[in-house]
């Protein structure tokens, strides 16, 4: 399949831009960012009552519930990634346009937290893909998604988006496909006394 | 002043904002594509197949039984209403007639194509 690929690119303005521009784009950035929740476990919950009523993370800019990651430009990983729903994170996350950011929620999506020593879990979403700011908690609570989100607001107050800065992000992986996460199956560790089978490697 | 004055304004306001707005997006926005990002969205799996694929059409059928059995009878109730007044009546007749005529030819084409068999 041909498809047009040109490399990545601000606008050409952008690169020029003078400052009190950038700071309006930042402005707006931060202060409308639509989340895609990628809940996948309890951590979920934290995030629905974070943008209930009591904690209500709208009145920050965050609008909850983007139809897709196409119109999506923040997105939540809350709760344990497996290794068989890493691709499909990969892949929404490559469908979000840019400028996206993203949020990794709680401990599982943040090393794997209690499952750290799983055959199945994903060690961290930052193996998969680019995270921004951590929340730490198991679960964390509404309000550390709150101070997260500000944290994420001053980092995208203090970015400048450039040419040379997204085709850096970009150098490697513009042809991957979220298929290379994929993992065979893991075996059991050999033990002493394990009568030995033919036909197994290892 | 034509009143045609204030439309073609308020038309060529809405074209210059959507232009303005088009030529910002263009000037400013980043721009990444990738191959998985031009991919169609599936919720994140492979899409399967292409854009075209052949459905099975057999509930046309159904549709069309439906149409003339229950579709008219949403018309025939009202008509039943005014069947009898002295202004309406008649020729509100010869319309439901000519109705009722145009579903007996879907009635018998779906007699003919053995729609209608229980078994």
């Amino acid at each position: 399949m041909a498809v047009d690929l040109p490399l990545p690119r601000v606008g050409p303005a952008t690169d020029h831009a003078p400052q009190p521009i950038k700071v309006v784009l930042n402005w707006g950035r931060r202060y409308s960012l639509w989340v895609f929740n990628f809940g996948l476990a309890c951590c979920a919950i934290e995030f629905i009552a974070a943008s209930m009523a009591r904690h209500d993370f709208i009145r920050l800019g965050v609008i909850p519930f983007a139809p897709g990651p196409r119109q999506a430009d923040l997105m939540v990983v809350s709760g344990t990634v497996t290794d068989k729903m890493a691709p499909a994170v990969r892949r929404l996350y490559d469908q979000m346009p840019e400028p996206k950011y993203v949020i990794s929620f709680g401990a599982c999506s943040n090393s794997g937290g209690p499952y750290w020593d799983s055959y199945s879990v994903t060690k961290g979403v930052d193996t998969v893909i680019p995270v921004d700011v951590y929340v730490p908690g198991c679960p964390p609570r509404p309000e550390a998604l709150l101070q997260g989100i500000l944290r994420l607001q001053e980092k995208i107050a203090a970015e400048s988006l450039s040419t040379k800065g997204i085709r850096k992000k970009y150098a490697g992986h513009r042809l991957a496909s979220a298929g290379e996460l994929a993992r065979g199956l893991v075996h059991r560790p050999a033990r002493a006394g394990d009568p030995v089978e033919a036909g197994t490697d290892g | 002043m034509s009143p045609y004055v204030v439309v073609a304004a308020v038309v060529l306001a809405g074209l210059l904002l959507f232009a303005a707005a088009m030529g910002a997006r263009a000037l400013l926005a980043p721009r990444a594509p990738t191959r998985a990002k031009l991919t169609t969205y599936e919720s994140g799996v492979d899409p399967v197949g292409a854009g075209w694929a052949q459905t099975q059409i057999r509930y046309f059928v159904y549709a069309f039984l439906y149409v003339i059995f229950a579709v008219d009878a949403v018309y025939l109730f009202p008509w039943a209403l005014v069947v009898r007044s002295s202004d309406l009546g008649v020729a509100s007749l010869v319309e439901i007639a000519i109705f009722i005529g145009v579903l007996v030819v879907g009635l018998a084409h779906a007699a003919r194509r053995g729609l209608l068999r229980w078994f």
